[in-house]
C-alpha cells in the first residue's frame, strides 16, 4: 500500500522525523483556517500517488487564507497523469532551502536484505540522479537484524559525503527514519527532498512511504490508511469478499486459483484474443486452493457484475482440492446467482485439469448449463472464451 | 539421486496440529512421506493418530531432532508465528526448512533470513509462500499433490504452485526427479540459481524445467547463472506478460515497478542465455518433450 505525502508526513511526525505542519483537506473552504492558523500563508499541495504533480501544476503558494481558498479550489478535481485529486494538503511554507538532499531506507529483493539509498543531489527523481551522477548515490546494505543505530547512520552519511555542518542533523533523521521503517513494517520509506533551509534546520519537506500489506494482521492502524475513494468499484466489491481480484481493461472475465496459473491465462488469453479482434483479459481473479461454491459464486458475482465483461473463462487446475468440488461449485454458484434474481447472461468457457478431471467434466456435462461449455485444454479454453468474447 | 528430499529423509511438521497441519501430514504420509513427528510445545508427549500411523508430538524442533534424527522440517505455523518456527528450526540447526505459510510479513522473511546467515547457513530454506519439494516415489513435503506425476528426469522450479501442477501433469508421462515450489515473495530462501545448480550436479536430472513469473531479477539472475554454470537443458516459463504496472498480482512479490521486473525482460534474459520459453505452459512442456525427445 502506497501511502499520500500527507499520511507519511503524519507518519513521519509520528516518529519524531523533522516535518511542517500540514492538514489534509477535501473541500476548498476549509483552506482558510489552516492558512489562518499558518500565519496566514501556506502551500497547496495536490494529494496524488504519482510523480511530477508540481510541474503539472498541483503544488501552489498561497499569500493568504483568500488565495489559499482559490488555490485549493483550482487543484481539488484536477486530472494529474489519470489521477483525479480528491485532497489536499495546506502546508506550513517551507523557509528559504540552501540545500537539497535524498534520504530513503528500501527493500532490497535481490540480495535479501534492506537497504539505504542516501544522495546530497536530492529533489528530483533518485533514479535520475542515479542514471546521470551515479557517483552522487550512496547505497549501503541495512541488516536486518541490526538496523541502524547512531553509527550505522553515520556511515551512510560520510558515504553520501554530507557537508559537516549538517551530519549531526542528517544522523538524527536518518535514525528516527530507520525507527519509522522498522515499526510501521515499511518497504519504502524515502525523504526527497530533505532540506537544509537558512536557519540550519535539516527538515522533510516531502516523502513517500510504501507499507506492506501483509503485515497488517500487526498494524490495526492501516485499516485507515485505505485509499478507499480511488479504489476501482469492483476491486473494492472483491475486497469486501476477501477476494484477490484486480481490474484489467479487456473483455474475457478470468477465474482460476493459485497466482501464478491466474497470471498465466491472462497471457493465455491476450495471446489467444490476438487472433479474435484484439480481446484481452478483463481482469485477475485468483479463488485460491479451496473454490468452494459460495466462494465461486462471490468471485463470479464480481466478474459478470464487470460491464466489460463480455465472456468468463473459468481455469482451475485441482491440485489437493478435487475437479469435481470445483465443478459443483460452478453448478451451484450459477445457481445461487439465479436464485439471488440475478440473470446470468455471459458464456462462461470451463477448463478443467488435475484431481478428479473427469469426474469434473461430467458434472458439468451432466448439468448441461446453456451458458457453460467445456474445453479441456488451457489454450483451447482460452481460444473459446476469446473468441465467444469477441463475437459479442 | 534427486535433489534435497529423498526416501530417507524424516520430516517433523512444525504446527501439525492445527487444520492445515493436520491435513497435510495425512496426505504426506500417504505419499509415502516419512514423517516422524509433530511440533507443539503445547502439546509435547501426545501423539496423533493418522490412519493408523502414531506420530509424536514434540516440544521443541530440536528434541524432535533428537528423539528422531529429523533432517527436514515443515512449517505450516500461522503468519504471526512463523518467524519464530523458522528461527527455532535455524536454532536446531535442522539442514531443510520447507515454509508453506503464505502471508508473512517481509521484514519477518528479511529477519530470519539474515538470521540464518548469522548462524552459517546450516538450514536451507525453502519459502515461504512455497507449495514445498516433492521427488516422486519417495518424498512428498509440503501441498504438492503427490499423485499428478512419478518419477522421472525432469527437474523443476518454480515461483508458482498451480503452475507447478500444471506442469508436472503436462509432464507425467515423462516424470520428474524433484520438483521444488521456491514460493512468490519479495523475499525466499531458496532460489531458482540453487535449484539449478543442484539440479545440474544431480545425475538423476536430464532437463530442467524453470518457471518464473513478474516481479524482482530473479529470473535475469537464474538466466546469467545458467549461461556461465548450467550445461544441462533448460525450457522456461514465464507468467504475468499482461500484468500492468503497480499492480501487485495475487503473490506479494509478484508486481512490475516502473519498468523493472516485466515478464518480457525476464524472457529476453533467458532466452539471450540459451533458455527455450514457452509462450504457455503447454508449449513449455511441449518444448521440453522435443529436447528429451530429441
Amino acid at each position: 500500500m502506497d501511502l499520500f505525502e500527507y499520511q507519511a508526513r503524519d507518519l513521519f511526525a509520528k516518529h519524531d522525523v523533522p516535518v511542517l505542519a500540514g492538514e489534509v483537506i477535501d473541500t476548498p473552504e476549509a483552506a482558510r483556517e489552516i492558512t489562518e492558523r499558518l500565519g496566514g500563508k501556506s502551500v497547496v499541495k495536490a494529494q496524488v500517488k504519482v510523480g511530477g504533480r508540481g510541474k503539472a501544476g498541483g503544488v501552489k503558494l498561497a499569500a493568504s487564507p483568500d488565495e489559499a481558498v482559490a488555490r485549493a479550489t483550482d487543484i481539488l478535481g484536477m486530472d494529474i497523469k489519470g489521477h483525479t485529486v480528491h485532497k489536499v494538503m495546506i502546508a506550513e511554507t517551507a523557509p528559504e532551502i540552501v540545500e537539497e538532499y535524498y534520504v530513503s531506507f528500501l527493500l532490497d529483493r535481490a540480495n535479501r536484505t534492506f537497504l539505504s539509498i542516501a544522495s546530497v543531489e536530492g529533489g528530483m527523481e533518485i533514479e535520475e540522479v542515479a542514471a546521470t551522477r551515479p557517483e552522487a548515490v550512496a547505497k549501503t546494505p541495512i541488516d536486518p537484524i541490526d538496523g541502524v543505530d547512531e553509527a550505522k547512520a553515520r556511515e551512510i552519511v560520510e558515504a553520501a559525503k554530507f557537508p559537516a555542518e549538517v551530519a549531526d542533523k542528517v544522523v538524527n533523521v536518518l535514525v528516527k527514519l530507520w525507527d519509522t521503517f522498522i515499526k510501521s513494517d515499511a518497504l519504502l520509506v524515502e525523504v526527497n527532498p530533505l532540506a537544509k533551509v537558512a536557519s540550519g534546520e535539516v527538515l522533510a519537506l516531502d516523502g513517500k512511504v510504501s507499507l506492506d500489506d501483509n503485515a497488517e494482521f500487526r498494524h490495526p492502524e492501516y485499516e485507515a490508511l485505505h485509499d478507499k475513494a480511488a479504489a476501482n468499484p469492483l476491486e473494492a466489491a472483491a475486497k469486501e469478499k476477501n477476494l484477490n481480484y484486480v481490474k484489467l481493461d479487456g473483455e474475457v472475465g478470468i477465474i482460476g486459483n493459485g497466482a501464478g496459473l491466474v497470471m498465466s491465462t491472462l497471457d493465455v488469453v491476450a495471446y489467444a484474443g490476438e487472433k479474435h479482434g484484439g480481446v484481452k483479459p478483463a481482469n485477475f481473479l485468483d479463488i485460491g486452493g479451496g473454490a468452494s461454491a459460495q466462494v465461486m459464486a462471490n468471485g463470479l458475482e464480481i466478474i459478470l457484475g464487470d460491464p466489460d465483461v463480455k465472456s468468463v473463462f473459468v481455469n482451475v487446475f485441482g491440485g489437493i482440492t478435487a475437479c469435481d468440488e470445483v465443478a459443483n461449485g460452478i453448478v451451484q454458484a450459477l445457481k445461487l446467482l439465479e436464485d439471488r434474481g440475478e440473470k446470468v447472461e455471459k458464456p462462461l468457457v470451463v477448463r478443467l485439469d488435475g484431481n478428479n478431471a473427469e469426474l469434473g467434466r461430467k458434472i458439468l456435462t451432466d448439468a448441461n448449463h446453456p451458458l457453460v461449455q467445456r474445453v479441456d485444454t488451457m489454450d483451447g479454453a482460452a481460444d473459446k472464451a476469446a473468441e465467444l468474447a469477441a463475437a459479442k | 539421486m534427486a535433489i534435497w528430499l529423498n526416501k530417507d529423509s524424516k520430516v517433523i511438521v512444525q504446527g501439525m496440529t492445527g487444520a492445515t497441519g493436520m491435513k497435510h501430514t495425512k496426505l504426506m504420509l500417504g505419499d509415502g512421506t516419512n514423517v516422524v513427528g509433530g511440533v507443539n510445545p503445547r502439546k509435547a508427549g501426545q501423539t496423533v493418530d493418522f490412519d493408523g500411523t502414531e506420530v509424536p508430538v514434540f516440544g521443541t524442533v530440536k528434541e524432535a531432532i533428537e528423539k528422531t534424527g529429523a533432517d527436514v522440517s515443515v512449517i505450516f505455523v500461522p503468519e504471526k508465528f512463523t518467524k519464530d518456527a523458522v528461527v527455532e528450526a535455524i536454532d536446531a540447526e535442522i539442514p531443510l526448512a520447507v515454509v508453506i505459510t503464505e502471508g508473512i510479513a517481509v521484514h519477518d522473511t528479511a529477519a530470519f533470513w539474515a538470521y540464518a546467515g548469522k548462524k552459517g547457513n546450516k538450514t536451507r530454506i525453502i519459502g515461504p509462500n512455497c507449495p514445498g519439494i516433492i521427488t516422486p516415489g519417495q518424498s512428498n513435503v509440503g501441498i504438492i499433490p503427490g499423485d499428478i506425476t512419478k518419477p522421472g528426469r525432469i527437474g523443476l522450479v518454480s515461483k508458482s504452485g498451480t503452475l507447478t501442477y500444471q506442469m508436472m501433469y503436462e509432464l507425467r508421462d515423462i516424470g520428474f526427479s524433484t520438483a521444488v515450489g521456491i514460493g512468490g515473495d519479495p523475499i525466499i530462501g531458496t532460489t531458482h540459481i540453487d535449484a539449478l545448480a543442484a539440479f545440474q550436479d544431480d545425475p538423476d536430472t536430464d532437463l530442467i524445467v524453470m518457471i518464473g513469473e513478474i516481479g524482482g531479477d530473479a529470473e535475469e539472475r537464474a538466466a546469467a547463472f545458467i549461461k556461465e554454470n548450467v550445461t544441462k537443458p533448460v525450457v522456461g516459463y514465464v507468467a504475468g506478460f499482461t500484468a500492468p504496472e503497480g499492480k501487485t498480482m495475487g503473490h506479494a512479490g509478484a508486481i512490475v515497478s516502473g519498468s523493472s521486473g516485466t515478464a518480457q525482460a525476464k524472457k529476453e534474459a533467458l532466452e539471450a542465455a540459451g533458455v527455450k520459453v514457452g509462450k504457455t505452459p503447454t508449449e513449455t512442456a511441449k518444448l521440453a518433450r522435443e529436447i528429451l525427445s530429441a
